[in-house]
């Protein structure tokens, strides 16, 4: 009954009267034009941010748990008088132990002393992070060695001064000059180089309790072994900041737990917190699972999504509407035109399809104009805005799809009724 | 005129609901129309010629009785069918031409031909000897809009034969044209109907039915009386002051 060839002229002819109004063709198009393209605009900014938002807490490492100092709340209101004080809070390295010993299913603990202090050479000084940790380091944080070596068990034991420098770092202080084995000054103290290494990710290391304005570059680190950091520095730290004077006194700014799997991360969250609730009277620590960010994000991003989607559809829906208004006019325009053809043999199926066609060619060619945009756009808000943006090969289809769904179903209502005018009535028309 | 009758009516009728009034707009019509014949309806308005001319062209379903459409009782088929039988069948002139604007003069012709299936590729030479027949075989490529009220007409009158019907119905073919025009359109229906086609034409002017063979009068939805066609020539004649009466019939 309905054959490729009858279907093929069904087009030619939908088109022929399509481009007799080229202006309005293309201003009604234009309505799916922007749906298509705003869907997968949209779609692809939102699956991009939050691609970069997974991959940042990725980078934590989904099997770590991170414990962190924070200084408790009450604390700040006593400061607001100036008058100079010590504050102690934090985790401690009972805690440390602890963890080690009683956390099922852990493989690493990792603590960390982190100290604001900037590491001098010959007349070079800059504003670092002084990181006192464990030879482990590397592995947990998933750090590269570029030279030399990291801070070993030795050093430790030894708690000797040495040290190693991050590449941000190194490129400020040894701008052209080979760091190891050279000495450089902290405070009062020097340290030999001993390795060179470069960060993944330096988001784990920003020292919640004192969010300073010296604002260093995040990837000048320094790392010394913990032993060190605790004789050389001691517990107390001094600080100035805006005409008043404080002391904080912190025994460990950071514990990074590693967990064997996801599983294990999941057991020992509520383990740790109660631990850690039984043992600090405050809440001067937070906890951070990466693993729980991540399923966050992805509730988010899918919330996300749905409101992102449920915008363009409206839009796309909108169009659709724009459609029957213009195709509804259409046939009141061309109901003399409706009769003719009837009376010259034209089947009431074969109105329909005529009319129906005219829509789909309109929503189907809007539809693959909308793509394109809707493709290009991405690109050029990446190109400028430089913004991380993914389009998905189920956001294109979800629009097309929809988009030709809109125009045969908004479609069909005027083509029905151009059909069931009689060709009577039709023909008087004027 | 001994052929089989390709039109037989029986006991026509047809009645429009309006709701709180019925009206009776044919009231049991009997008639024959033998193929080849030239048959003229004529009437004041109100006298059921409209009706009859859109039932005779299959637009409409008659309420009561039979119409055979060469041989086929065409009074009971649905909306297909009559589009079929429309598209096969029967050819249309309307008063107002009734051309597809978008549509060039070949288009046009071709078009009862593309709801039959048929390509304008396949049935080209056909379509471009039919603009011919009628005296447009150079305006091929024009659209409606370029052409004066008489060339309309003929593309419409080459329309209606694009399908070999068996009969062309014609509504007052010229109703909209100048007398000169006119007389040119019912030269080229008349050379037509000399050739065998059969033609049904809905008229108020005596000098237009005096072309047909068969004039029928309608009063009151039926069909009141059959003028003789001498009777009519004399009214035509007198009118015209006794010329040239005698001519337009052969």
């Amino acid at each position: 009954m309905i054959q490729p060839r009858a279907i093929l002229r069904a087009f030619q002819l939908g088109i022929k009267s399509l481009m007799l109004h080229k202006l309005r063709s293309a201003l009604t198009m234009l309505g799916i034009i922007f749906g298509v393209c705003s869907v997968i605009a949209m779609l692809a900014i939102g699956e991009g941010a939050s691609y970069e938002a997974q991959k940042a807490i990725k980078k934590l490492g989904s099997n770590n748990i991170i414990i962190r100092s924070v200084k408790p709340a009450e604390e700040n209101v006593v400061r607001s008088s100036g008058r100079s004080y010590v504050v102690e809070y934090g985790l401690t390295y009972g805690d440390a132990g602890r963890l080690q010993t009683t956390t099922p299913g852990i493989q690493h603990v990792l603590p960390m002393r982190i100290i604001r202090e900037s590491v001098r050479f010959n007349r070079f000084s800059v504003p670092s992070q002084v990181i006192g940790t464990h030879p482990i380091y590397p592995e947990i944080t998933g750090m590269e060695l570029v030279r030399g070596r990291f801070i070993t068990r030795n050093d430790e034991i030894n708690t000797d001064n040495v040290c190693a420098m991050t590449v941000g770092l190194q490129s400020r202080l040894f701008p052209c000059q080979d760091p190891l084995e050279e000495e450089v000054r902290v405070g009062m103290d020097y340290y030999r180089v001993v390795g060179l290494v470069r960060e993944k990710s330096s988001v784990e290391k920003r020292p919640q309790g004192s969010a300073g304005s010296e604002g260093q570059p995040v990837d000048s680190n320094l790392y010394i072994p913990l032993s060190s950091a605790r004789r050389r520095f001691g517990e107390t730290l001094f600080r100035r900041s805006a005409g008043s004077f404080e002391a904080e006194r912190v025994q460990l700014h950071q514990i990074t737990v590693q967990m064997k799997d996801s599983a294990a991360v999941e057991r020992a969250v509520p383990e740790i917190e109660a631990m850690l609730r039984h043992f600090h009277t405050k809440k001067d620590y937070e906890v951070v699972v990466p693993l729980q960010l991540l399923r966050q994000a992805e509730q988010t991003k899918r919330i996300f999504n749905i409101v992102l989607g449920s915008i363009a559809a409206i839009s796309l829906l909108v169009g659709g509407i724009g459609i029957m208004n213009i195709m509804l006019a259409t046939v009141t325009e061309r109901t003399r035109e409706i009769g003719i053809r009837r009376a010259l043999g034209a089947r009431k199926r074969d109105i329909i399809t005529q009319f129906l066609v005219e829509t789909a060619v309109l929503s189907l060619g809007g539809g693959i104009i909308g793509v394109v945009v809707g493709v290009l756009v991405p690109m050029v808000v990446s190109h400028f805005a430089a913004m991380k943006t993914i389009i998905t090969a189920s956001s294109l289809m979800l629009s097309f799809g929809i988009s030709g769904a809109v125009g045969i179903v908004f479609g069909l209502y005027p083509a029905s009724r151009a059909a069931s005018l009689s060709p009577i009535e039709a023909l008087r028309h004027e | 005129m001994t052929s089989s009758p390709i039109i037989r009516l029986d006991r026509l009728e047809k009645t429009y609901d309006l709701g709180a009034i019925q009206v009776h707009a044919l009231r049991g019509v009997t008639l024959d129309i033998e193929s080849g014949s030239y048959v003229a309806i004529m009437g004041p308005s109100g006298s059921g010629k409209s009706t009859m001319l859109n039932v005779l062209g299959c637009l409409d379903r008659p309420s009561g009785g039979r119409y055979y459409l060469g041989g086929e009782d065409v009074s009971q088929m649905d909306d297909d069918q009559l589009s079929a039988v429309r598209g096969k069948r029967l050819g249309f002139i309307f008063q107002s031409y009734n051309l597809i604007e978008q549509l060039t003069v070949i288009e046009n012709i071709h078009v009862p031909l593309f709801y039959q299936g048929r390509d304008l590729s396949e049935c080209h030479d056909h379509c471009v000897k039919l603009a011919e027949l009628v005296g447009l075989g150079h305006r091929l490529d024009h659209r409606p809009k370029e052409l004066s009220g008489g060339q309309q007409q003929r593309v419409a009158i080459a329309r209606s034969l694009a399908n070999e019907p068996l009969m062309i119905l014609a509504d007052e073919p010229t109703g909209n044209l100048d007398s000169t025009t006119g007389t040119e359109i019912l030269n080229l229906l008349d050379d037509l109907n000399s050739h065998g086609t059969t033609i049904i034409l809905v008229t108020h002017g005596e000098e237009v039915a005096a072309r047909a063979h068969r004039v029928l009068h309608m009063k009151d939805g039926l069909i009141d009386r059959e003028v003789p066609q001498r009777t009519l020539l004399r009214v035509v004649a007198e009118l015209e002051g006794n010329s040239a009466a005698e001519a337009p019939v052969s």
